[in-house]
């Protein structure tokens, strides 16, 4: 059998279970196309002997008759989460030889789920970035190009490698985490869908830290099915992790009935920006008549903070990532700088910090050192905490008033070129977290589905968010929009 | 609010970061244009708003204060750039 690679999570499953397929089939065919795609530079620690080994324990459970969810289906993990005994560096020179003695909970949950690891994927440097051009691996490419033309373009970042990676039909599913819209702006950029649950679904131990109040980890898949498969499989409460949440988790594919009659999908007039594309107002459009059409009433809304959504994250985030990232300094893990005679710790820590970090996260960690020093503090991170209070009553006030989900683009823009952004200023790539940042800021669940392509042939995405917990619902509003927009597409094999 | 050359090499020294003299006054622009945009917070009303502390309502658990794991230390030193004798090695921290 041909082109096992290209099975969702559901249609492999559905196959390893009438015995038509076995793991090490499906696995081999993953690591063969893996090893013909280095030009997308998705995967970058390839772990073929775990693959194999736990495809064949995947395929005993399976003869066995004693099959967990996920049994059998080869998924990429992104760099961020700490896997036992394979590199684990978040993308950066400073985690350089960073081999964990542990493994993330999320990772042990989808190998407890019968899963099979088959390497780790590119990212922007400790999440830093919408792009995947902060990577110490290099850039991370999108599969997809403008029509004929060859013009290397970014999968979006941070989790660039894990949507390049399933867009190209690399493994079944990813793993990637969201801090500001890492899993949602590039699903939107590679024609995948991307979830990021509610905070505290997904417990964050063992996952590097960026901004600890914003981190979340979701899948990235090939369809809204496979990412309520694989949510289910990666979340649960966990005693690590301290905000993780000690509720059930639903059976979120049998949620997926398509049904959404009655629905109340709320359209926010904050999220009609200012020069934004026609076609991406155009989909947006499309995206509201085609879940009119399924029965939903859609309302429009208002939510008045959004316009300081970003303002805030990059208070609050910086001043995290600042404390987060104090933890590399040289003596516990990863890169120590080359000291010279008679430099002392602060000189080791400061040589250490400016050779490790790249200029992105160096950057953060400065700005979140300034908003957090003494006579700063208030006037930026408290207040910056205020408005996210208000951002989080702005949400809570249209669900209050009876909005089951909230439709907005998912992103400004299409996928852009690789380095097309390198003059702009850092404000400027900040501006495609626009959409998706308000969610992290509410701690609200969100998934990006791909509903239409743009005129030069790319992908593009529409954000449904939804009500906390209430991942099933909203995971069922995002099955009847990908159903009525019959997005097939996929990229040309140039790679 | 602008931050100078000045300030930039106070932050960078805050931050444990080594920063050459030379590249303070592009890394001060690159905080003004930051802080710029940021700025607009101050447009916000936050008058008798609690600053948020939890985005979610609950309240943090609890466990037993026991020990629950330990005697790893290989483990612990397996990825330091100096260990020695069972301890983490640094550059000499008291004079």
């Amino acid at each position: 059998m041909t082109d096992l690679n290209k099975l969702t999570l559901a249609e492999a499953r559905d196959k390893l279970r009438a015995k038509d397929v076995t793991s090490v089939e499906l696995t081999e065919a993953c690591l063969s196309a893996i090893d013909k795609a280095d030009a997308l530079n998705a995967f970058v620690h390839k772990t073929p002997e775990i693959a194999l080994e736990q495809a064949k324990a995947a395929d005993a459970r399976l003869a066995a008759g004693d099959a967990p969810s996920m049994c059998g289906l080869p998924v990429g993990i992104k760099d961020l989460f700490c896997t036992k005994g394979v590199p684990s560096q978040a993308a950066s020179r400073i985690l350089e030889g960073f081999t964990p003695e542990y493994e993330s909970t999320v990772t042990s949950n989808l190998f407890e789920a019968g899963s099979v690891m088959l390497g780790k994927l590119n990212m922007d440097e400790f999440a830093m970035g919408s792009s995947n051009e902060t990577s110490c691996y290099g850039n991370a490419v999108n599969p997809w190009r403008r029509g004929n033309d060859d013009t290397a373009l970014t999968p979006g970042g941070s989790s660039g490698g894990s949507a390049s990676a399933v867009a190209a039909d690399l493994c079944l599913a990813a793993t990637g985490t969201d801090t500001g819209g890492s899993i949602r702006q590039p699903a939107a950029f590679t024609g995948t869908v991307g979830i990021k649950p509610t905070y505290g679904r997904c417990s964050r131990w063992g996952v590097v830290a960026f901004a600890s109040s914003l981190d979340q980890a979701g899948p990235m898949t090939k369809s809204v099915r496979d990412a309520a498969i694989m949510l289910e499989a990666m979340c649960g409460h966990d005693a690590k992790d301290s905000t993780s949440a000690d509720i059930p988790v639903p059976d979120f594919e049998a949620m997926l009935t398509g049904d959404i009659k009655g629905k109340k999908i709320g359209i926010p007039k904050e999220y009609r920006m200012d020069g934004m594309p026609a076609e991406i107002d155009q989909l947006w459009a499309d995206g509201r008549a085609m879940l009119k059409d399924a029965g939903a009433e859609i309302v429009d809304i208002s939510l008045p903070h959004t316009k300081y959504a970003l303002p805030a994250y990059y208070v609050i985030a910086p001043a995290e990532a600042s404390s987060n990232l104090a933890r590399y300094d040289g003596v516990r893990y990863g890169h120590r700088a080359m000291l010279e005679a008679g430099d002392g710790i602060n000189e080791m820590y400061e040589k250490t910090r400016a050779e490790g970090f790249g200029h992105e996260v160096q950057r953060r960690v400065m700005v979140g050192t300034y908003v957090l020093s003494a006579g700063f503090y208030d006037a930026y991170y408290n207040r910056a905490r205020k408005v996210r209070a208000l951002i989080k009553k702005d949400f809570d006030d249209v669900f209050a008033a009876g909005i089951d989900a909230i439709l907005t683009p998912a992103t400004p823009s299409a996928a852009f070129g690789l380095g097309e952004m390198n003059e702009a200023d850092p404000v400027q790539m900040y501006l495609n977290d626009v959409f998706t940042v308000t969610v992290n800021l509410a701690g609200l669940p969100g998934i990006s589905v791909p509903t239409g392509l743009d005129q030069q042939g790319l992908p593009l995405g529409l954000q449904l968010i939804g009500r906390p917990w209430e991942e099933g619902d909203l995971l069922n509003t995002a099955y009847a929009l990908e159903t009525a927009a019959g997005f097939v597409a996929k990229p040309g094999e140039w790679w | 609010m602008s931050i100078d050359t000045k300030t930039a090499a106070k932050v960078a020294h805050l931050a444990r970061i080594k920063v050459e003299e030379d590249a303070l006054p592009a890394l001060a622009n690159e905080f003004n244009t930051i802080l710029g945009f940021i700025e607009q917070l101050n447009e916000v009303d936050v008058e008798g708003v609690e600053p948020m502390t939890s985005v979610t309502p609950m309240r943090l658990k609890r466990r037993e204060d026991v020990v629950t794991d330990g005697n790893m230390q290989d483990k612990i030193l397996s990825n330091a750039p100096d260990a020695r004798e069972g301890f983490f090695a640094v550059p000499k921290v008291v004079e």
